[in-house]
């Protein structure tokens, strides 16, 4: 056991990420973001796909809702319920992520619909 | 919209005979054009395409369904049809679980609002376990139109 000197009371709880990374344990919060859909062909499935892999990386949960459509709140984190957001050039998303790494989240998620997914790989925001 | 109105019900083919993606792509193509939905000298090309954007990224979205489609231009109109496996087709899905339902879209190229209004129709009945559970145990073209006639009124469990 080594002491940290220092700030008393003070004390980090340090987790290894999947990754390896080592991670501070942060609190959960919560981050909203809306985006309008950029692109000619809209969230077709491909996009959809890049979306949930996006959505994957991060361990706070997510969700979308077409605003412009019916405001159905969807699971980010699934092709099958993001296919139902008839996500057409135009429509307003409302992102929502809560977790320990919600606004890094939001910000890449809503970067990458911003982007109208011509970017090559994701993961390049922030 | 009605899911029932989106497929064409003539080219629904009750026991795929391919276990194998393209196979079974061929298969849903060639059925829509002898049943009159797209011209056969089309055939060709819209399979190749549908196979082409299946390399770009495997429609099998997991549970045990996939949604092959492709847009083109020498698609006039909208029109898909189902295919149903018993014994499983590799689709290189999500999950990596063979597919027993496969919803095939063909789409006009420059239409896409369309295009995702009836991608929106096809998963809202594809997510729902109840729909699934009957399409993979609907054995003969009669039940597999009758599921999707009545598909709005299946309630969940």
């Amino acid at each position: 056991m080594t002491s940290v000197d220092g700030d008393a009371g003070f004390r980090c709880v340090i987790r290894l990420t999947e990754k390896g990374r080592p991670r501070l344990s942060a609190p959960e919060t919560e981050a909203v973001r809306e985006v309008e859909v950029r692109n000619r062909e809209g969230l077709h499935a491909r996009p959809v796909m890049r979306f949930v892999d996006l959505a994957m990386q991060f361990r706070s949960s997510v969700t979308v809702a077409n605003v412009t459509k019916n405001g159905e709140v969807l699971d980010g984190r699934s092709a099958m319920q993001l296919m139902l957001l008839e996500a057409t050039q135009g429509c307003l998303l409302r992102i929502k992520v809560q977790g320990v790494d919600a606004d890094e989240a939001a910000d890449a998620l809503a970067a990458l619909v911003e982007s109208g997914f011509e970017t090559g790989s994701p993961g390049q925001s922030g | 919209m009605k899911f029932a109105d989106l497929i064409h019900e003539p080219s629904v083919i009750p026991e795929v005979e391919g276990t194998e993606r393209n196979a079974v792509i061929r298969e849903l193509v060639n059925s829509l054009a002898e049943h009159g939905a797209v011209p056969a000298e089309h055939v060709e090309t819209i399979a190749r395409a549908a196979i082409a954007r299946e390399k770009q990224g495997s429609t099998g979205f997991g549970k045990g369904v996939a949604v092959p489609h492709v847009k083109h231009e020498c698609i006039q109109k909208m029109t898909a049809t189902i295919g149903r496996s018993s014994r499983g087709v590799d689709f290189a899905a999500l999950d990596r679980a063979p597919v027993y339902a496969i919803v095939m879209l063909l789409s006009p190229a420059e239409a896409p609002e369309e295009h995702l209004a009836a991608m929106e129709k096809i998963f809202r009945y594809l997510q729902r376990e109840k729909f699934r559970r009957f399409l993979r145990q609907a054995d003969s073209h009669e039940a597999i139109v009758e599921l999707i006639r009545e598909a709005d009124d299946l309630q969940d469990d």
